[in-house]
């Protein structure tokens, strides 16, 4: 079943006529993703690609195309309103790339999400991959800008604040012959939609998930309350790597939410909180499939 | 972004929170003035602060031997002294590192008689992702400590941000810290413009400590945010542009100044192996594993999704200009972006620079053997790592020999 997504999902998304959205959205419609609309406002009316209908709202991309999901692309001083028109449009997932939206432009957004259905993934994320069956899982449902060949159909979930070490990830997964149910950035910003533990509990509930890899940061505490959730609930075997051990305090290293602050959120009290909760600890990220494979 | 103790002050007043009366001095004789205006206006004691964006100022000593980056005085020529002591000269404190920070700008304040301190905080919870506010009886300490050896000490407040601070969550929280009768109304009304002022600045953090009840020239007691520090969320720089005339480049490292002017986000460290990653996450996986090898990373540095070899030469340059590198690891990952693209814009990046250092280049994803084709093909010195650990332990040991 995969979470979040599969193949099937109508993919609608916001930005598409931006350089990057629509670099994008042509990856994920060559991935072979069901992308049925795009939202600009002023072009509706035009074609992407000559074959996606642009429209003006997401509301009237929905009434006409029946999507249900959405990819944000819109600039950061935008971003904020882009994923509140998702939500009032009663969309089940949004998935908000941009990076650099103000923080409280997300206070204010998680607050206005309060009793709402959607599910936010993001911002400042590479997105949700389902992979496909076809060569380089061809066929899958990729939202986002992760790269969609080094992915394979399996059933190991991978979960993760940063892009780059989430393709890591997979492609030691993928190298391996060892495929994936879903691949989920959650993003590098301190507010974000969906927590490490969402998506944990997500997976764990998931039949075609048989293991999982968490990839965490410094900055916060969601590992630490994934790890508290997973000592008691959790049932499939997980590996998971901290990025940050070296990293100054009192410094963003590149992510808005990865700082170490006040003594809080540590590399080494993730670890030991991983590590108290029976996830295999990989002790550099080049053994973060074999971690997870050898407990498996 | 950081600003200054007397910015921080200022955007707070802007918002009504009552702060001692004082000015800025760029010279010995600024301060005089100043120093002179404010004993005019019934201030008895005045104190000098260095401005720098680093904390242990008081206890700090300057590379002239003088001691005291905060100094008390009674009259004006004292306020004199201090000043041409402290002007042009090197701060160290226990924040600032061995090399100091050159101090160009004086806070020259009021300094009345303090009966009490306690501490203010507002922040980001981001387990609730709201603001939150948070006091403490203990004031003019290190906050971790408190946390650490008497957290109930500390009252927190977490802020609805559809309706703001309330004035009865300033009332509870002025009652937390023991203040009652007159001092109630002037603590809601400091509450709630720290409150305001970390909203409407788009501030990450306002923290005020000591907060003070001190006593006025009419002898009468009152609050007062004896000293302050604000900083102020990148992202949200673009709305404020009062704010970010605030900068100050003497503040920040001349390499990361340059690395931002090309979009790159670096950060120098103490080590001697740089490193070129794409990613921020794996830029950090990349200094924990040189590190784990036993090496020691100089510097963070994320070159972004998109890299361009203008991009990349830069990056080459910003890592050389550091004398401390003795070594170079490159680390990407390409996933949208080709091997082959950046392994050309490492190889016109290495001869541009007439690289002479170690360099190790690990490179995996898009055409990877086209890309490492390329590397081997241009005949400069560098070797090529397999995975994130071969580059590490590689890189380590050349720096070693």
């Amino acid at each position: 079943m995969a979470i979040l997504v599969t193949p099937s999902t109508k993919l609608l998304v916001q930005g598409i006529t931006g350089s990057f959205g629509a670099r994008h959205t042509q990856l994920s419609l060559e991935y072979g993703t069901q992308v049925v609309a795009g939202v600009t406002p002023g072009k509706g009316g035009q074609l992407f690609e000559k074959k996606v209908p642009i429209f003006d709202t997401v509301a009237e991309a929905v009434k006409n195309t029946g999507a249900t999901a959405s990819a944000i692309f819109v600039p950061p001083p935008f971003a904020g309103d882009a994923v509140l028109e998702a939500i009032d449009a009663g969309l089940d997932l949004v998935v908000c790339i941009t990076e650099g939206i103000p923080v409280n432009d997300m206070v204010k957004v998680k607050r206005a999400m309060d009793g709402r259905k959607t599910r936010l993934i993001g911002p400042n994320c590479p997105g949700v991959v389902t992979p496909g069956t076809g060569r380089d899982s061809l066929g899958g449902c990729r939202i986002g800008i992760a790269p969609g060949y080094i992915h394979k159909k399996g059933n190991i979930g991978v979960v993760s604040r940063s892009g780059t070490l989430t393709y890591e990830a997979v492609w030691q997964l993928t190298s391996r012959g060892v495929g994936q149910s879903t691949c989920v950035g959650i993003g590098g910003d301190p507010v974000n939609g969906t927590s490490h533990l969402d998506v944990i509990k997500m997976f764990n509930d998931d039949p075609e998930t048989h293991g999982i890899i968490m990839i965490g940061e410094i900055g916060g505490s969601a590992e630490e309350e994934a790890a508290a959730w997973i000592k008691k609930n959790c049932r499939k075997p997980i590996a998971g790597f901290i990025a940050g051990a070296t990293a100054p305090p009192g410094r963003r290293m590149g992510h808005a939410g990865a700082i170490v602050s006040g003594g809080k959120g540590t590399a080494a009290a993730k670890i030991a909180a991983f590590r108290d909760a029976g996830i295999g600890i990989a002790e550099t990220p080049t053994v973060m499939a074999e971690t997870l494979l050898k407990m498996m | 972004m950081n600003i200054h103790e007397f910015q921080a002050k200022q955007l707070l007043a802007q918002y009504g929170v009552a702060v001692p009366p004082g000015e800025v001095a760029v010279t010995a004789d600024e301060a005089r003035k100043i120093a002179e205006r404010l004993f005019a206006g019934g201030e008895k004691v005045i104190v000098v602060k260095s401005q720098i964006h680093a904390g242990g100022r008081g206890k700090g000593t300057f590379k002239s031997g003088f001691k005291g980056g905060v100094k008390l005085c009674k009259s004006v020529d004292e306020v004199f002294q201090n000043a041409k002591a402290m002007l042009g000269n090197v701060l160290v404190t226990k924040q600032t590192g061995p090399e100091g920070r050159l101090v160009s700008k004086l806070l020259v304040a009021g300094a009345p008689p303090i009966k009490k301190e306690f501490y203010l905080a507002v922040l980001l919870d981001r387990a609730s992702s709201r603001p939150l506010m948070m006091v403490s009886r203990e004031g003019g300490v290190d906050i971790e400590e408190v946390a650490e050896k008497n957290p109930d000490a500390i009252v927190k407040e977490t802020i609805d941000p559809a309706v703001g601070m309330m004035p009865y969550q300033a009332r509870k929280l002025a009652a937390a810290l023991g203040l009652s009768g007159d001092l109630i109304n002037p603590a809601v009304k400091l509450f709630l413009g720290v409150y305001k002022t970390w909203w409407e600045c788009d501030a990450s953090m306002v923290e005020v400590n000591p907060l003070c009840i001190v006593e006025g020239n009419d002898g009468k007691e009152t609050l007062s945010a004896v000293d302050a520090k604000v900083s102020i969320d990148d992202n949200a720089l673009f709305r404020h542009k009062d704010i970010q005339a605030m900068r100050d480049l003497a503040e920040e490292a001349p390499l990361e100044i340059e690395a931002s002017k090309h979009n790159l986000n670096y950060i120098k460290l103490d080590g001697n192996i740089a490193c070129l990653v794409n990613g921020a996450g794996l830029a950090m996986a990349t200094m924990d594993i040189i590190q784990h090898y036993g090496g020691k990373p100089a510097n963070f540095l994320d070159v972004g999704g998109g890299a361009s070899r203008e991009q990349v030469t830069a990056a080459f340059k910003i890592i050389l200009s550091d004398p401390n590198v003795k070594g170079i690891l490159v680390n990407i990952f390409g996933g949208i972006m080709q091997c082959d693209t950046i392994a050309t814009g490492i190889v016109a990046a290495v001869k541009e620079t007439n690289l002479h250092l170690p360099l190790v280049i690990r490179l995996e994803g898009n055409n990877v053997a086209l890309g490492k084709k390329i590397l081997q093909e241009s005949k400069l010195p560098l070797t090529s790592a397999d995975t994130m650990a071969d580059g590490a332990e590689k890189i380590v040991a050349a720096v070693k020999k």
